[in-house]
């Protein structure tokens, strides 16, 4: 299976997801990141999905803990680049992402990480 | 089987999943769905192949064409020789938010796309799914 990168910048993780993932994929991406948040002290994490076509319960599942594990590690989640289509299967599905940040696209998930980031430093 | 043209996609393993709903999406693509349906069919397939191996160990996916002069109609059937679902009036009516289960899988499956139809007794399954649009 390939490996997806995690990349760190500064105080953040960023992941981008460009291949359709299986799901041992997806659990083996889920442990890496935590991994990586609990060995570099992230502050914040960035999971950007553009290159997923198909987010079904499974996958939606794995992003939903994913984020919450890493809240509860320390650091703040943003999800970003859902595909429109994959945003409405979801919700005709009635899946809720509940409890995960989204953005539009990476830039805009960067700025709204950075933000959250500086109110908890406040 | 139809006379019209498909595939057949043995589902063993977990790649066999990706397989399918990829499947599934380029032969929506070739019969001019828009990308929505594209993707409804696609996540409906990943929800049921799942499903089979899951709960049967293995089974089989078939994709075929089944326009006609007035409709353009993917159907999938998605087919194993497990244990059978005990309950399915309980499997399809389970709440989304308690279940990550059969139930979450077929109720996703069955919100996405325009046809659903269940099959089941112990030692065979099938779910049949199509989506369809009016051609031009």
């Amino acid at each position: 299976m390939a490996k997806i990168p995690i990349l760190k910048l500064g105080d953040i993780l960023l992941s981008t997801i460009q291949i359709d993932l299986t799901d041992q994929d997806a659990l083996v991406f889920q442990d890496d990141l935590l991994t990586n948040v609990k060995e570099t002290n992230a502050e914040g994490v960035i999971i950007d999905i553009t290159g997923l076509d198909v987010v079904d319960s499974f996958m939606a599942r794995v992003i939903n803990d994913t984020a919450n594990m890493a809240h509860i590690l320390g650091a703040e989640v943003v999800l970003c680049g859902m595909r429109p289509d994959v945003a409405l299967a979801l919700i005709e599905m009635g899946r809720q992402l509940i409890g995960v940040e989204t953005a539009l696209n990476l830039q805009e998930g960067m700025e709204k990480l950075i933000s959250i980031i500086e109110g908890k430093r406040k | 089987m139809s006379t019209h043209s498909g595939v057949k996609i043995d589902l063993r393993k977990q790649s066999d999943v990706v397989a399918a709903r990829q499947s599934g999406r380029r032969i929506a693509n070739d019969l001019g769905f828009r990308s929505a349906d594209q993707t409804r069919l696609a996540t409906a397939i990943s929800e049921l192949a799942r499903n089979a191996i899951q709960y049967a160990g293995e089974g089989v996916c078939y994709i075929t064409d089944e326009s006609n002069q007035h409709t353009a109609k993917v159907q999938v059937v998605i087919e194993d020789f497990g244990p059978g679902i005990p309950d399915i009036e309980k499997a399809m009516t389970l709440g989304f938010s308690t279940s990550d289960g059969l139930g979450a899988g077929l109720q996703g499956a069955k919100r996405l796309v325009h046809e659903f139809a269940i099959e089941t007794e112990p030692g065979h399954t099938r779910v049949t799914i199509a989506v369809s649009r009016p051609k031009e």
